[in-house]
């Protein structure tokens, strides 16, 4: 029970230190944020991952869809990371 | 003393993580933060899996590269116009991933499996699948695969309201049955949430889409905290609830630059109202014909359209060019820049005025006129430019038309009333390069199209402004 209590208690904390840190970001580069927190969103790659820890015995059902998990999210997260890095190149040219 | 030092390595990376958001204050810094950002996460993946050892490695193996892959390649190839699209698509990957692997830990729960465990796992589930549901008609719509028009049933809120009802019975049978039938609950509950979200997105397009959008991402991330609640990773919570204050920070800035409720943009209401909104049978207001009388001559309309914007142009010496979404579907926004650099070039002073919501998501006009290679201290937004329009020779309008409507300030009732607009109409003479003279997305007619300051240069807007500047040259 405290370690559910730490995980909220994390939850809290990163949301009101995220909330402080992205209300300074600038309009102009809100197109940017969002899809750096889109790509961070594909961290859920690592719950598809841990689906293949632990013991051996998982049916080939749970391995199917622990597979479409892992590739949905690393989709997500290279692509949006990518693409990101892409669009501040573009920004960078003249400032 | 092992997990004393796992948390310090937590806190390091969480540290990294939270300086690389911080870097999004300046064009210059975001850069590095965003790679600051790619390899904190990646260290909290690589540490969870170094502490859990996975199998069937093959599997895993191939599963990442060809996720990676497809990333990689599409992230490559889209130019700036199609970047909501792919963040659309992005984000249902996401939430998708999170619904699975809280689907998975529900169907497989253990009678000693905790209640707020099974909790998180069935909100991380539902959550996960309406942010795939809703990005896949998102992404549909913004990659033009799906009609623009919002689609409204017929007792819309009523199919809402049974979904709904559906999964909270759903949820109760597998909280509470026996585990032989948890499998094909979950996936009824997932099925039932996806629908859901589709049928909350299919009712929204046009300028709400930014909205709809911002909503999409703090979803995912809320599914990703539950997920990580799932899971029991600390690292996993906390890029979600970063993810979730982004995504909800963002709705906001774009429900409060329309004046609108989210509630009334998610629950249609915004629908019915454009559609009721016949074209209000608008005489020019009088102050504005008063402007215009004073400021030129109110002359029979000698030459085309064409040949008056280009003297219009020529003689004004304070421009203001506003762009909006149809710059970037005409894919004019090269052109547009051109035409800023030349009137630099002629000497004339050119400002860039860029409404919030212009666009397909928040910021995406920057993005547009970055990739055009517009000079950034030449952009302004909104609060910053609106008072400098009557000192304004001439303003250039190309592919918008809500944003600079004055019926937004003028008419009660519509749509728009209320929504900050760009005060176009005070300028001393305006110029609109658009694809037609019809209402934009709020459906509400544009006084600003009859006054007599205003040139109408309609068609495909590269065509209009290479036209535009071709004469300047």
């Amino acid at each position: 029970m405290v370690d559910i209590l730490v995980l909220v208690g994390v939850f809290l904390v990163t949301f009101l230190v995220g909330v402080v840190l992205i209300l300074k970001v600038p309009p102009r580069l809100h197109t940017p944020l969002m899809s750096m927190t889109n790509a961070v969103s594909g961290i859920t790659v690592l719950g598809g991952l841990l689906l293949f820890s632990g013991e051996v015995e998982t049916s080939w059902c749970i391995q199917a869809l622990g597979a479409i998990a892992i590739a949905a999210g690393a989709f997500n997260m290279l692509g949006g990371f990518a693409v990101t890095d892409r669009m501040l190149k573009l920004f960078k040219t003249r400032d | 003393m092992k997990m004393n030092l796992l948390l310090l390595v937590d806190l390091l990376v969480l540290a990294i993580f939270l300086v690389g958001i911080a870097r999004f204050r300046s064009p210059r810094a975001a850069r590095s933060g965003n790679i600051g950002v790619a390899l904190a996460v990646l260290a909290a993946i690589v540490i969870s899996v170094s502490q859990n050892p996975l199998h069937s490695l093959v599997i895993v193996a191939l599963a990442l590269a060809a996720g990676s892959a497809a990333g990689w390649y599409i992230s490559r190839g889209v130019n700036m116009t199609q970047i909501p699209a792919l963040v659309a698509f992005q984000n249902g990957a996401g939430g998708l991933a999170a619904a699975i692997v809280s689907a998975v830990e529900l169907a497989r729960q253990t009678p000693g499996t905790s209640c707020v465990v099974e909790g998180s796992a069935v909100l991380g589930l539902v959550v996960g699948a309406i942010t795939f549901g809703g990005s896949a008609v998102a992404g549909g719509k913004l990659a033009m695969l799906l009609r623009q028009a919002p689609v409204q049933l017929a007792k819309h809120n009523w199919y809402l309201a049974a979904a709904a009802a559906v999964m909270v019975a759903l949820t109760a049978a597998l909280l509470t049955g026996n585990s032989a039938w948890a499998a094909g609950l979950t996936a009824g509950l997932f099925g039932v949430a996806g629908l859901f979200g589709v049928a909350t997105a299919i009712r929204v397009g046009g300028a709400d889409m930014p909205v709809l959008i911002s909503w999409l991402n703090a979803l995912s991330g809320v599914a990703a905290s539950f997920c990580g609640i799932v899971v029991q990773n600390r690292m996993v919570i906390a890029c979600g609830a970063t993810v979730a204050a982004s995504g909800l920070i963002l709705t906001h800035a774009m429900c409060r630059a329309m004046n609108r409720h989210l509630g009334a943009i998610l629950t249609g209401s915004t629908v019915r109202h454009a559609q009721d909104a016949s074209p209000p049978a608008e005489s020019v207001p009088q102050d504005a014909a008063q402007t215009a009388a004073a400021s030129e001559p109110a002359a029979a309309p000698a030459g085309t359209p064409l040949s008056r914007a280009v003297a219009a142009v020529q003689d004004a010496q304070r421009v203001i060019i506003i762009p909006g979404y149809g710059m970037a579907l005409a894919h004019a926004q090269f052109a547009v820049v051109n035409v800023a650099n030349r009137l630099c070039q002629l000497g004339k002073d050119v400002k860039f005025a860029i409404h919030p919501i212009a666009g397909r998501m928040p910021g995406h006009m920057h993005v547009l006129l970055a990739e055009a290679d517009a000079d950034p201290d030449l952009l302004f937004d909104l609060p910053e430019i609106n008072g400098e329009f009557p000192a304004t020779d001439l303003v250039l309008i190309v592919g918008a038309c809500d944003v600079v409507n004055p019926a937004a300030i003028r008419v009660e009732g519509t749509p728009i009333s209320g929504m900050p607009i760009l005060a176009a109409h005070e300028a001393g003479q305006v110029v609109v390069c658009n694809l037609d003279d019809q209402p934009g997305y709020s459906g509400v007619h544009n006084p600003l199209y009859d006054n007599p300051k205003t040139i109408l240069l309609l068609g495909d807007a590269q065509a209009t402004v290479s036209e535009l500047l071709q004469a300047l040259n």
